[in-house]
């Protein structure tokens, strides 16, 4: 009977988490379709969907597999210029542009994920804070390599160089894709705000299952205790590395889709650097580590505040780091939280007397 | 054949002999203790066993297969499986999750069936829940089954590592100072459960234990080591009445 009672409230939380997701995006159509939505609000909701998947997928690895990894700008990186790549390199082969961004998304995951192997393996040997100067490092030579990345296309296939366009020795009809520094051109505008959102909500569903399941406990146990977790017979390579992965290919999704929303990508230290590591990060504390849709919810508001706070010019930046700090006590002081269940206690309470 | 035969077992850290040829031979379904004074080297002993050390010399055979040196994961699948002296619990999970955890590598389904739910995660995942309450129901847990491990009473957590480790379908069960900041009444009821473990999960336990009610009560065998050596071996009552012992315990 109590099992019973757990189970239900798992999914029950679960199923609030998708609700809110989908709740957002009516709340947002309602609010262009009626005309208020502002343009600098309206550019937003893009990066603010980039953004919660990449807190989301980030949480799976600080969370749920409880390594701090600072190099996640980097996976998000590799997944956005391994996209933006196939969507302009298959132009020609494939007509349609949703069909290629769909595919791209695909590419971008896959790309990432070999990356999320490769770093993982040498990486996930190390533990706390060298873990996370190790990936930050990583990052940061994605980041760097990318910028001196140039590739082409012509009649004859694929050119690769590390100097210039000169080295690439393009045919006539040729065409350079990736110009070191600048980046990528031309990328097609294909993403939208419901695009985002559908890939929010699958990326809630790989997480949330994942971690509702076999393997999710099994990388829970070596979270809690890796010594305990490796005497019941969990393989701890295998799992760490698993969610390091996963983690690693959807925060390439998440690359994807924010190539798809700008003409031109390039990797700077603004969008791919530690700074972007950083506030990702910043997010899955913020919402409480190990939470999703806490997760969620700091990505949305830290996204959105910043530019709501436009006006307030000199004292934006002030006010965030207020917000900051405040919603870091609402949520993990201990006073706070003790004040937040005697509330919803009062409240449930309340109910109770209603129905009785 | 014995279930756990293990001979001329070394190990040194740095120049400190910790474990010098040591040797123990359990029979299946035997209840063996391990004694000896702090720092002897029994902890380290079930270290060695359960491959979280390699040893420098010595073979450890499990019911006639040679497990010397092997993984920790490939030992506990060859059939041992331990408790901790300082109690490793997976804090965070569940009481159930915990069990559900050992019971791993028994009810396996791809990660991807996990993901997309397909049938037979809900199959077996209810397989699972099943035998972790039928283990718990063992311990007098499962009314507890929905509490975090680390809020469980200091008892029931050490109960709860015993229930997670037969989760793991073992032949030869290492409890570490099961009875450790237990008090008499607690340790009690721990020594009728070991033995209700030992007669209805057909098993063999080998333990460390300070406690020499709980020695003299359940163990059958005993072996003293003393300075990571074999001081002496033998039935319970020969052992504890042995001089030997006594000095080793009390000093001169």
């Amino acid at each position: 009977m109590k099992m019973k009672s757990v189970k239900n409230k798992t999914t029950i939380q679960n199923l609030i988490t998708y609700a809110i997701v989908i709740a957002f995006w009516v709340f947002i159509q309602i609010w262009s379709k009626t005309g208020h939505m502002t343009s600098l609000l309206n550019g937003l909701l893009v990066p603010i969907c980039t953004y919660v998947i990449l807190a989301i997928s980030l949480n799976l690895t600080v969370g749920i597999l409880g390594e701090l990894s600072l190099g996640h700008a980097g996976f998000m990186c590799v997944g956005a210029f391994s996209g933006a790549f196939f969507t302009k390199a298959m132009a020609d082969v494939i007509p349609s542009v949703g069909v290629r961004f769909a595919i791209a998304l695909f590419v971008g995951a896959a790309v990432a994920a070999v990356f999320g192997v490769l770093i993982g393996i040498p990486v996930l040997r190390l533990k706390g804070d060298y873990l996370a100067i190790v990936t930050l490092a990583f990052g940061e030579i994605i980041k760097n390599l990318i910028n001196v990345f140039y590739v082409g296309k012509d009649s004859h296939g694929l050119h690769f160089s590390m100097k210039d366009v000169a080295s690439l020795n393009l045919e006539a009809d040729g065409e350079v894709i990736i110009k070191g520094a600048q980046g990528i051109t031309g990328t097609p505008k294909a993403s939208t705000f419901t695009i985002g959102i559908i890939l929010v909500l699958i990326t809630l569903v790989i997480i949330l299952n994942l971690i509702n399941s076999r393997t999710g406990r099994a990388i829970m146990a070596i979270r809690d205790n890796r010594i305990a977790a490796e005497s019941v017979g969990i393989n701890i390579t295998k799992y760490k590395l698993l969610a390091f992965t996963i983690s690693a290919s959807i925060a390439g999704v998440a690359g994807v889709l924010y190539a798809h929303n700008l003409s031109s990508l390039a990797a700077t230290t603004k969008n791919f650097g530690y700074n972007m590591s950083i506030m990702i990060l910043v997010f899955v504390v913020l919402g409480g580590i190990g939470n999703i849709r806490g997760s969620i919810i700091a990505a949305v508001i830290l996204t959105a505040l910043p530019e709501m706070l436009r006006g307030l010019n000199n004292y934006r930046m002030l006010i965030y780091a207020i917000v900051l700090i405040v919603m870091m006590l609402f949520n993990s002081a201990p006073k706070s939280i003790e004040m937040r269940e005697r509330l919803v206690e009062k409240i449930k309470g309340k109910n109770r007397k209603e129905a009785a | 054949m014995a279930m756990l035969e293990v001979k001329n077992l070394s190990i040194s850290f740095g120049g400190l002999k910790a474990v010098n040829d040591f040797h123990v031979t359990i029979e299946k379904g035997q209840l063996y203790g391990l004694i000896g004074p702090n720092g002897a080297g029994k902890t380290t002993v079930f270290n060695l066993l359960t491959g979280v050390y390699k040893p420098d010399s010595g073979s450890i055979e499990l019911n006639g297969v040679n497990i010397t040196g092997k993984k920790t994961i490939d030992i506990n699948q060859a059939g041992i499986a331990r408790t901790f002296q300082n109690i490793r619990l997976f804090k965070d999970l569940s009481v159930l999750d915990n069990v559900k955890v050992g019971l791993h590598n028994h009810h396996p389904y791809s990660t991807l069936e996990g993901i997309l739910r397909a049938p037979r995660y809900f199959k077996v995942e209810k397989e699972m829940n099943q035998r972790a309450l039928e283990l718990l129901k063992v311990f007098d847990l499962d009314q507890e089954a929905d509490f975090k491990a680390s809020n469980l009473p200091y008892g029931k957590q050490r109960k709860l590592e015993i229930a997670r480790a037969l989760a793991t379908d073992p032949k030869l069960l290492l409890l570490d100072e099961p009875a450790a900041g237990m008090n008499p009444n607690e340790t009690k009821e721990l020594m009728d459960t070991i033995r209700f473990v030992r007669d209805n999960f057909d098993m063999t336990i080998l333990l460390i234990e300070h406690d020499m009610k709980l020695v003299a009560g359940i163990c059958e065998r005993l072996t003293v080591l003393n300075f990571g050596q074999v001081l002496t071996e033998g039935e319970t009552s020969a052992v504890l009445n042995d001089p030997q012992v006594i000095t080793a315990y009390l000093g001169e």
